[in-house]
């Protein structure tokens, strides 16, 4: 194993050490960084050209010169790391490490969610295929693939953001609403759980009346201004999570499971009252990892207790469990702080915010508003971003389960009995899952390069914005330094994709 | 219980017979046009695209060349990029200057009107612009996709057929091409040669994209290379490149094509992005993308400035993928077409007839 990283490892800087070659050579030949000052009839241009020759070392060949940056980049192995001077005499390296965080958290959640989201819809419409379901998501799909994000980030700003705004200054549900969201809640269920014609109308109208209802309910009780779960329905939802992932993870007909599932519901009830002690204005990360860590430990307790045999499977389905609801308990004191926070004056009921990355003119130390800040903040780019990834893993996902559910291996498990569950989430899903980490380390690069836009357009000062700057003013390091930092992340993913994929499937075998 | 079972039966004949009844006495293309033919909404986004293109193309004309010296064949459309009418201001609504003369309710004022697109800020008609960008847009893709399936196949070909160190090299450059971001290399490459006109920024991009398609190519020569009629061919005496090129190219051309056509979509909307951010095509030319960033902000007062070069970029783009959709299925062998009812009864029919 150990063999393999590191070979893996060094291919991989190779090639980061030629692409690097590359780049820096195209950019440096495609022009001039002075070529202003030459034309300029100014009376000390030529002294200024000779400072600035100097500067930027513009008497060296750019091939020879490129040797000069990565001295720089390798003395990361004595422990002097150099990515070299921006034109305005910066450090590159801080610069970089400055923007970094924020495109990478712009980055990871629209990712992991475009992920989630792709394979969740990609597993439904292979398992109904070529149902009005399945046709409707792929036309979706096949219109988000077409959609250019700046695009979409302008119609998200005015529809999503200002219309949403708009709606909390006189927050009244109208009537077409209702019936628009009851239509497509219904065709959505519908939709999802298929059937006999009879029943899909059943589905339909239940789905189209509770959703409708749903939403009149919540606009009537003013839930939109002051939101909140409330214990009651952390329980209820507590217990709709204990079914539906035992249902997923180990099938409902495993008592034990459920029950233990269930033991977790009930607690995460409990301890609702205690905890709300603990989520005061001084929370702050360390807390929440421990007590996620925490969560972690006692529904994993749980599992191990409730159960004799198949023991890690019930652990595991406890223990999601209890992340999940976990978050619920999160997500309610953030609904709660919502009300406090839009009505802050620097909020002013217009919590929807369309550009930036985060409010400067609120002034509090609260954990619980500058989450609530953030979160804001991320929102329309990370669906701006998340829309590009999302229809591909669609497709991806569909056509990998319906490849692997022509297999010979799922027809011999069909024949041995196994339920549909076991057979889907088991036999299929795995097997489906090994081309999609090829294509998830791909698709990063992809994000990588949709995040450039996507802070463009959102106004947010990250890579996106260092690499435009770099590019209009010519600045040769700059441009280096945003690429070496997106490179070796693209590269990294690669890493990881490869690891992944000798995890799930055992043919490969790696480092022999 | 026993009729049902029957019925399971029939299908099941009935299905195989229709499948080998539809390919019986055709060749492979044969068989591939006549499954495209059938695939409804690629057949739709077909004529769709071809009269887009033919619409945008003979409308604002064709223009060889940027700056006063192009070469310039004239369009239909009385307005060309450069004429700068009068803004408009009578017939529109209070304080909008350049509003759409577009109606299609039938009665008063029905048709396209004088700038059926509105006017930019300084007069230019936003229909003659739109023209202009779509056909930028759609000559990039065309430029981009050509290049791109010729150094991909060409590389994916030679990496797949010869194994190897040739091999390795080859891969280990694609792999090299695949991890620098396509916007970062585009926006370098366009900021350098966006104003040598939109055909050299397709043809240098065109060098960059061929990258997936040389995966896919060479994976489907390393397994076909393997096969008896590979074989066959060298025992014959057959050179490399005439098994490359006659042999095994034919077979491996249904995931070229689709693959092509898919790079083709992700090109329009790399362009417009590209453009966006201002490093494609360059003022005076315009491109929809740069119409787009232009004119972001007037959405709220004049909205028609944003929708238009967008619903044209989707209409390509969304054409293009449903043309790709609808050649993959062709050309999959494995690929069981949805049998219709009325075919099943039909099928029921001869079942019961021959029986």
């Amino acid at each position: 194993m150990f063999g393999f990283i590191t070979r893996r490892i060094s291919v991989l800087l190779v090639i980061l050490l030629g692409s690097s070659f590359l780049i820096y050579n195209l950019e440096a030949l495609s022009g001039d960084p002075i070529e202003d000052l030459r034309l300029s009839k100014a009376p000390n241009a030529k002294h200024l050209i000779q400072v600035f020759t100097h500067e930027l070392q513009l008497d060296v060949p750019p091939p020879l010169r490129f040797f000069n940056w990565l001295k720089g980049v390798l003395g990361f192995f004595v422990g002097n790391f150099d990515l070299g001077l921006t034109r305005t005499h910066e450090h590159v390296g801080a610069m970089v490490g400055a923007a970094l965080p924020t495109t990478i958290r712009l980055v990871l959640g629209a990712t992991i969610l475009a992920i989630i989201l792709g394979i969740t819809v990609g597993i439904i419409t292979a398992l109904r295929q070529y149902s009005r379901f399945d046709y409707i998501m792929t036309f979706i799909a096949f219109l988000l693939f077409s959609l250019p994000v700046f695009w979409v980030a302008v119609l998200l700003k005015q529809y999503l953001a200002i219309g949403f705004n708009n709606f909390l200054a006189k927050p009244v549900v109208t009537l077409p609403w209702i019936l628009g969201i009851a239509l497509f809640g219904g065709l959505f269920w519908a939709g999802v759980l298929g059937g006999e014609r009879r029943q899909v109308w059943l589905k339909f109208g239940i789905g189209a009346l509770s959703s409708g209802f749903t939403i009149w309910l919540l606009g009537a009780l003013n839930w939109f201004v002051k939101p909140s779960l409330g214990p009651v329905m952390v329980l209820v939802l507590g217990i709709g999570i204990a079914f539906a992932i035992t249902q997923i993870s180990l099938g409902l007909s495993n008592r034990r499971g459920l029950y233990a599932a269930l033991g977790v519901a009930a607690l995460g009830f409990v301890v609702y009252f205690p905890i709300q002690t603990v989520l005061t204005p001084n929370f702050n990360l360390g807390l929440l990892l421990g007590l996620a860590a925490l969560t972690v430990l006692i529904s994993g307790a749980i599992g191990y207790f409730f159960t004799k045999v198949d023991r890690s499977a019930t652990i595991r389905t406890t223990v999601i469990t209890g992340v999940l609801i976990a978050g619920v308990i999160y997500v309610d004191k953030l609904m709660r702080t919502w009300h406090s926070y839009a009505s802050t004056d620097a909020v002013n009921m217009r919590p929807v915010p369309t550009v930036g990355q985060s409010n400067s003119l609120l002034e509090t130390h609260d954990y619980w508003f500058l989450t609530l800040d953030g979160l804001m903040h991320l929102f329309l780019p990370t669906m701006a971003l998340m829309i590009i990834s999302f229809a591909g893993y669609i497709r991806y996902a569909r056509g990998s389960l319906l490849e692997v559910m022509n297999q010979d291996y799922i027809r011999t498990a069909r024949a041995k009995g196994l339920s549909e569950r076991t057979l889907v989430m088991r036999h299929a899903f795995r097997n489906a899952l090994i081309p999609l980490t090829t294509i998830m380390a791909f698709d990063f690069a992809g994000v990588v390069g949709g995040a450039i836009i996507t802070e463009r357009v959102f106004g947010w000062v990250g890579m996106g914005t260092l690499f435009n700057t770099a590019i209009g003013g010519q600045d040769l390091n700059l441009l280096m330094g945003v690429f070496f930092v997106t490179g070796s992340m693209a590269l990294l993913a690669n890493l990881a994709a490869d690891l992944i994929y000798s995890a799930l499937d055992p043919r490969i075998r790696v480092g022999q | 219980m026993a009729k049902k079972k029957l019925e399971a039966e029939v299908l099941e004949h009935g299905e195989n017979a229709i499948e080998q009844q539809e390919t019986a006495g055709l060749s492979q293309s044969q068989i591939v046009l006549r499954r495209f033919v059938r695939h409804r909404a690629a057949m739709i986004s077909l004529f769709m695209l071809v009269a887009v293109i033919l619409f945008v193309f003979t409308a604002s004309g064709l223009r060889f060349g940027a700056g006063r010296d192009a070469f310039v064949v004239p369009g239909w459309w009385h307005y060309s990029i450069t004429d700068m009418p009068d803004l408009e201001y009578e017939k529109c609504p209070e304080g909008i200057i350049g509003c759409p003369s577009l109606n299609l309710i039938p009665g008063k004022g029905f048709g396209l009107g004088d700038h059926p697109f509105g006017q930019d800020d300084i007069g230019r008609d936003y229909f003659a612009l739109t023209m202009r960008g779509a056909e930028q847009s759609i000559m990039i893709m065309f430029v981009i996709g050509i290049i791109a399936a010729v150094i991909g196949t060409v590389v994916g070909a030679v990496s797949g057929y010869f194994r190897g160190w040739v091999d390795s090299l080859l891969m280990r450059f694609t792999d090299l091409i695949i991890t620098i971001p396509t916007v970062i290399i585009g926006a370098v490459i366009g900021y350098r040669v966006g104003n040598l006109g939109v055909f050299f920024l397709g043809v240098y991009l065109g060098l960059f994209a061929w990258t997936g398609l040389a995966r896919l190519v060479r994976g489907e020569f390393l397994s076909l290379r393997e096969r008896e009629f590979v074989d066959a061919a060298r025992v014959a005496g057959a050179s490399n490149r005439r098994i490359i090129f006659k042999h095994i190219l034919p077979n491996a051309v249904g995931v070229i094509i689709v693959s092509v056509t898919l790079l083709m979509s992700g090109a329009i909307i790399l362009e417009s992005a590209l453009s966006y951010l201002g490093f494609g095509v360059v003022s005076p030319d315009v491109s929809l993308g740069s119409l787009i960033s232009q004119y972001q902000d007037s959405f709220t007062t004049r909205p028609w400035l944003f929708w238009w070069p967008g619903v044209i970029i989707i209409t390509i783009a969304l054409c293009i993928n449903f043309i790709g959709d609808g050649l993959r299925d062709a050309f999959d062998p494995r690929q069981r077409r949805r049998i219709s009812r009325k075919e099943r009864e039909q099928a029921k029919t001869v079942e019961k007839a021959t029986a």
